[in-house]
């Protein structure tokens, strides 16, 4: 092995990319453009929640209700006829119908105990939950205030203080643009490596490679560090500029760990990049095979649900996976300000998965090359 | 072809192309420069000159295939800039681009192919088959139609090319270097075929751009060109008249102005000294090297002396390569053994690498990288001492002439050029050994020459070895001893001279050709001569209906008819598509989990009573949380708290047993993991709820049962999804998502890879129109999608066991829709790209994100804002989604979706248009 191989190869590659515009355009976009536009669409917890309100009492407590409920966690509510409410359900206009029944106020006073009727769609699972519970506490409030002046209750002095660390408002956008750098290096950092080297292969260049006094070991020493370089400066970029600057979300720790933890993650990830495009003849399957591997590690990688509620198995075998444990450290240092102390063992993690996808890369690349 | 009757039998003396100041440049780089011509018609015309000198330009732009920039380029009575006129006149050209087989379908077969090119043509099923059984009986081709083209011999794919030219019956013939790489039997062949085709076609006109002035030297008239510029024009005889020389080569040479003349000279290799001694550098024993059932080298024994050049000869596919990629250690020896300077070949013996120069067949350095920074690299690699790098680099680009190019990319540069770079950087360290193949192949005369001398120096004077195949009669000669190579086996090795003068003393290529012809009929006795009679097929001419409407579904289904075979014979691409997709809906299935549940969480209980333990009881036996290890201190719940140990701490303050009891005030405290919002908003809704259940059961203790009923009730309803199952909600979401990534990203590719390895080139010079092509392409990717959107439906109906309650024809009718324009997105961002690479980076940021984050699979749309906001509106994922879930969940019919529904019809004709107006009939 000859360090100066490793460099220069990788300079080559450097090169290569520079002379590719497009392919810069894309990757600038990534970091910037889609991270920016990706955070700031993510609603706010509840955020504009479609409500519509079918008023059929029309008195001063229902009012009271309807008024009761405003942006920015719901929409103002839209007056609708019981006959439009199962239509705009039903086109998805609407995400919950709020229908308060005739003489509401009239029974309420009487202490019949009226009933409303709150209608969720509940394939919008994000809202479903959040929202009924939203509008649970709204109405009740609404109701007893509007009682307490007819009537005085006492009820049990036990406060519960609820309070968010790390993220005190839960703004989504911190939580979204984060995620988008993850999955921007997880995608970039793959798709240069391993679509590189095909690209060396169907252009013949890799052979000519072999011929020289090079070791596969430097050639793919070498598409590690330069793209695994790339990533990591555009990746620090956007960390610094659009999300710390521009997107205004305060980083808990240190930047410097995560970047380390970064450089560590795109070993491994560069590594599973060559072992793809061994694994692909042809860019078209490569680009498959890309699909089929990336989008289960974003998807269960706890970066998009809680690891917690996926079945046991499905934890266990993603822990194989590397970006579980960038998942878990990203959110550990950024968010909650973790130390060394706290995220050595996904570091070291991150180490060990790398260093065996390396191998095996390696391995297969020996072969591949045959 | 009754619109162009003058075309087809044009008189001697009109021109059939007519070039008035015609010129073109890449970026900087002037490739023609006012170029004036006229080209006679039904001749044989030949371009000669240098590499780069402009010829393959001029053909692209005479044939339509590239954008006129200056000047008026007349073909056929009309003028190429106008795009009627090329329309009208494509169907009367044929055109075969530079490069072995690079307009050819390497997976097709032969018949398939040739069968391409008649539908593009319009031709129907029976005169198509009646002309490729004539066109591939008369080339000699028949015995292999069912052979994919990509493993055919260079000469083979030439002829399958020209088979692919005159399927309809073309009236001006433009052949580009077709002979370049091609063994001189196939070469003979090849000139008959064409020489049989204009006996029979007289009225034919065909333009051939080549690189063997001999085979020049038997057309009716020439041009000769030289940077951009025309030198002179005539018949052979009167170029050699005008110069006064004997030969094509000597008056090319003689036409070249005088500062180019000044660099040639003839070649002169002197005899090898006695003292250059007889060590073994190359040595072969019984070298056999197998793939599969197939013997590519069949037990060669061969030795060659330190300071010998060796020449290799053979035809294309017999074994030359194999060889010498056997002796650089790229391929193992399936039996025998091959040695340099002694050593048995070694992949891992960087040493022996560093003594040996490797020039492989086609042009294998890094495009991206400039003429000076492939040599400066490979001058670093090859471990050259970084002070002399500079001068080595330097005195490689004035040895082989590349100080005018040294900063341009190789792909600007011509055939030629690039060669002589190849070399240079094959030549870098000074090796001892230099393997070079066909290391002239589409070099013209004067470089050629050039390169020679430079080989003979390092032979005579460095003593380098030098193992080279060529295909040129001229350079076999040169050299000490050469091998004739067929099928494996070497038939004859000696001295060129003796090999001449055993088969009667004619030229060299006779022997060749005679040698050649005993062993193919010796293996091959089935195969009968060619008869043939091409002018029969001429007779139909039905050939052009259609050709000139915008829109013929011919034309469209044969782009279909190709796609979907490339498809058939990438079994991998196709199962990775389907199969891709139920993996990847049975992991996003469960994975996009809104159940959120065992959530992990401690409580800090410094109370410690009856009351105290009640109420994280009652937490931790839900099924929600999982209750870990009591908080000891406030460090220790810092600390759990930031490794995101836990989701939730609960602390309960001292005294609380006692301040309930007594009904003072009391507060619990709570903090919940902020860092992934849409958990925390979870957790904070279930402590609520599960706070407000506890102090309604403290109630009913304390008041009775009075207490607990409200003054009102709240009935929440759960529509469409009852059990609140997460799955119900996800699967039908996900079944857009798949259906827009997998097929964009194969709609994407299918045009990019056509692009990047040069097939486009048909859609530039046929009649196929834009919208042709586009939906042509689109259609296989289509029917794969649907399949696709069965598999997955029924996949989240059987396995999933989503209840589907709308109407499924309107759910089938959507998808229909919906792939539609996912494929035809994925053509329109194929418009903007050049590279694979970049065209999967592309497709999968246009479309991942788009569709997992602004189309209403977690967020509903109507919750986005800004930028996402607007995309969630027009993406139209976003309507499919709010479709699948209507028919999945809702119970939803076509009436009830007219507005989703109306927004995807709406998307394909826009997404078609934009597709058309983006691509580019014409190489810019």
């Amino acid at each position: 092995m000859r360090t100066g191989n490793i460099v220069q190869l990788g300079i080559k590659e450097l090169r290569g990319l520079f002379r590719d515009p497009m392919m810069l355009a894309l990757i600038v976009y990534a970091f910037t453009v889609s991270i920016y536009t990706a955070s700031k669409a993510q609603p706010e917890t509840l955020n504009q929640a479609a409500l519509a309100i079918v008023d059929e009492d029309n008195s001063p407590a229902a009012t009271r209700i309807i008024t009761a409920f405003s942006p920015p966690f719901f929409t103002v509510p839209r007056l609708i006829s019981q006959s439009e409410m199962m239509t705009r359900m039903d086109a998805g206009l609407d995400t919950f119908a709020l229908n308060i029944p005739p003489n509401f106020q009239r029974d309420l006073l009487a202490r019949r105990s009226p009933a409303i009727q709150l209608n969720v769609d509940a394939t919008r699972m994000s809202q479903a939950f959040t929202g009924s519970g939203y509008i649970q506490s709204i109405v009740g409030d609404e109701v007893s205030e509007f009682l307490s002046r007819y009537r005085s209750a006492a009820p049990l002095p036990i406060d519960l203080a609820l309070r968010a660390r790390f993220n005190p408002e839960l703004n989504k956008s911190w939580f979204g643009a984060i995620n988008n750098i993850i999955s921007s290096v997880t995608m970039l950092s793959i798709i240069l490596t391993g679509a590189a080297l095909i690209r060396e292969r169907e252009h013949g260049t890799i052979e000519h490679l072999l011929v020289m006094p090079v070791t596969p070991f430097e050639v793919m020493a070498s598409k590690i560090w330069s793209m695994g370089l790339v990533v990591l400066v555009a990746a620090s970029v956007s960390l610094i500029f659009i999300v710390q600057g521009l997107l205004a979300v305060r980083i808990g720790g240190s930047v410097p760990l995560f970047l380390f933890g970064t450089a560590l993650y795109l070993f491994a990830t560069t590594s599973m990049g060559i072992f793809l495009a061994t694994s692909a003849g042809t860019m078209p399957q490569f680009g498959l095979l890309l699909m089929l591997v990336l989008m289960p590690l974003q998807m269960l990688s706890g970066a998009t649900t809680p690891r917690e509620s996926m079945p046991e198995i499905i934890q266990n075998i993603m822990l194989a996976a590397p970006n579980t444990h960038f998942v878990i450290l990203a959110q550990a240092i950024l968010f909650r300000g973790a130390g060394l102390a706290v995220v050595w063992p996904q570091l070291a993690a991150l180490l060990v998965i790398g260093g065996i996808l390396f191998f095996l890369s390696l391995r297969r690349f020996r072969q591949f090359l045959q | 072809m009754s619109d162009a009757p003058n075309a087809s039998h044009p008189s001697a003396s009109a021109p059939v192309i007519r070039l008035e100041a015609v010129g073109l440049s890449y970026g900087t780089t002037r490739a023609l420069d006012g170029i004036t011509l006229d080209i006679p018609a039904s001749r044989m015309v030949g371009l000669i000159g240098p590499d780069g000198v402009g010829k393959s330009s001029l053909l692209s732009l005479v044939a339509g295939g590239r954008a006129i920039q200056d000047g008026h380029v007349h073909v056929l009575d009309g003028d190429m800039t106008d795009a009627a006129h090329r329309r009208r006149t494509c169907p009367q050209i044929a055109y075969m681009p530079q490069g072995l087989g690079k307009n050819l379908y390497p997976t097709l077969s032969m018949f398939e192919n040739v069968d391409f090119f008649g539908r593009l043509f319009g031709h129907d099923r029976r005169e198509r088959e009646e002309r490729i059984q004539q066109l591939l009986r008369d080339t000699g081709l028949a015995p292999f139609a069912d052979r994919p083209a990509g493993k055919l011999s260079g000469g083979m794919k030439q002829k399958l090319g020209l088979c692919c030219a005159l399927i309809h019956d073309p009236d001006l013939l433009i052949l580009d270097e077709p002979t370049t790489g091609v063994d001189p039997l196939s070469r003979r062949q090849f000139w008959e075929l064409i020489e049989t085709i204009r006996k029979d076609r007289p009225g034919m006109s065909v333009t051939v751009a080549t690189a063997y002035m001999e085979e020049a030297a038997r057309f009716d008239w020439l041009v000769a060109m030289d940077d951009g510029r025309v030198l002179a024009t005539g018949t052979p005889a009167e170029l050699l008249r005008q110069t006064g020389t004997d030969n094509l080569d000597a008056a090319f040479i003689a036409l070249l102005p005088e500062e180019q003349r000044r660099k040639h000279r003839e070649v002169v290799i002197p005899p090898r000294r006695s003292d250059q001694g007889g060590d073994v550098a190359i040595e072969a024993k019984e070298l056999t090297v197998r793939f599969g059932d197939f013997t590519a080298v069949d037990h060669l024994t061969f030795r060659i002396a330190r300071g010998e050049i060796f020449g290799f000869l053979g035809s294309n596919g017999c074994g030359k390569t194999t060889t010498m990629k056997v002796l650089t250690g790229l391929l193992p020896a399936s039996e025998g053994e091959a040695r340099l300077f002694g050593r048995e070949v070694d992949p891992n013996d960087m040493d022996v690498r560093r003594r040996v120069g490797y020039m492989s067949q086609a042009f294998s350095l890094y495009s991206e990288l400039t003429v000076r920074q492939n040599l400066e690299l490979h001058a670093r690699l090859f471990r050259l001492a970084p002070d002399t790098i500079e001068e080595r680099v330097r005195d490689m680009v004035e040895r082989f002439d590349l100080a005018n190019v040294i900063d341009a990319l190789p792909d600007a540069l011509p055939l030629g050029v690039r060669q002589r770079l190849s070399l240079a950087v094959a030549m870098i360290h000074a090796p001892d050994i230099l393997i070079l193949d066909e290391p002239t192949s589409g070099v013209d005369p004067v470089a050629r020459d050039g390169f020679w001398q430079i080989l003979s120096d390092l032979s005579r004077q460095d003593n380098v070895t030098i193992f080279v195949s060529t295909h040129f009669m001229n350079e076999a000669e040169r050299c000490d001893r050469i091998s004739l190579m067929h099928a494996g086996k070497v038939m004859i090795s000696d001295t060129p001279e003796q090999i001449a003068a055993r088969r009667g003393g004619g030229s060299l290529e006779e022997a060749f050709v005679a040698y050649l012809k005993d062993a193919i009929a010796a293996t091959d006795t089935t195969k009968t001569p060619p008869t043939p009679h091409i002018a029969a097929a001429a007779k139909t001419h039905g050939a052009m209906h259609g050709a000139l409407s915008f829109f013929d579904p011919r034309r469209m289904f044969a782009y279909t008819q190709r796609e979907a075979l490339e498809l058939k014979r990438d079994p991998i691409r196709a199962t990775l598509a389907i199969l891709g997709s139920l993996i990847l809906m049975f992991v996003m299935g469960y994975g996009i989990n809104m159940d959120v549940e065992d959530l992990s969480f401690a409580a800090m209980d410094r109370d410690d009573t009856t009351i105290s333990r009640d109420y994280v009881l009652q937490i931790a036996g839900s099924r929600y949380f999982t209750e870990l290890a009591p908080i000891t201190d406030y460090d220790d719940l810092d600390r759990r708290m930031r490794s995101g140990e836990l989701s939730l701490a609960i602390e309960i303050p001292p005294g609380f047993g006692r301040d309930v009891a007594r009904g003072s005030n009391v507060q619990i405290g709570a903090w919940v993991d902020g860092a992934m919002p849409s958990r925390a908003e979870t957790v904070r809704s279930y402590v609520h709820a599960m706070h407000a259940t506890w102090l309604a059961q403290r109630a009913r203790q304390l008041y009775g049962n009075a207490a607990t009923t409200g003054d009102y009730q709240l009935e929440v309803r759960f529509l469409y999804n009852p059990d609140i199952r997460s799955i119900v909600a996800m699967a039908p979401a996900v079944i857009p998502i798949l259906l827009l990534i997998i097929p964009a990203i194969l709609a994407t590719l299918s045009v990019v890879r056509e692009k990047e390895l040069g097939s486009i080139i048909n859609f530039y010079v046929t009649p196929v129109t834009r919208l042709e092509f586009l939906i042509g392409k689109q259609l296989p990717y289509v029917a794969l999608a649907m399949l696709n959107f069965f598999l997955l439906t029924a996949f989240a109906v059987f396995i999933f066991r989503v209840p589907f309650t709308g109407s499924f024809v309107a759910f089938t009718s959507a998808a229909l829709l919906y792939v539609i324009i996912t494929t035809a997105m994925g053509l329109v961002i194929s418009s903007f790209m050049t590279s694979q690479i970049a065209a999967i980076f592309a497709t999968a940021l246009l479309t991942m994100i788009p569709a997992t984050q602004y189309s209403g699979l977690v967020d509903p749309v109507s919750s986005l804002q800004g930028a996402g906001a607007v995309i969630g509106r027009i993406y139209p994922t976003a309507h499919f989604v709010t479709i699948t879930r209507g028919t999945f969940s809702k119970g939803l019919d076509f009436g009830d979706l007219s507005g989703p529904f109306l927004a995807l019809i709406v998307t394909i004709p826009v997404l078609l248009a934009l597709g058309v107006a983006l691509l580019k009939k014409q190489a810019k």
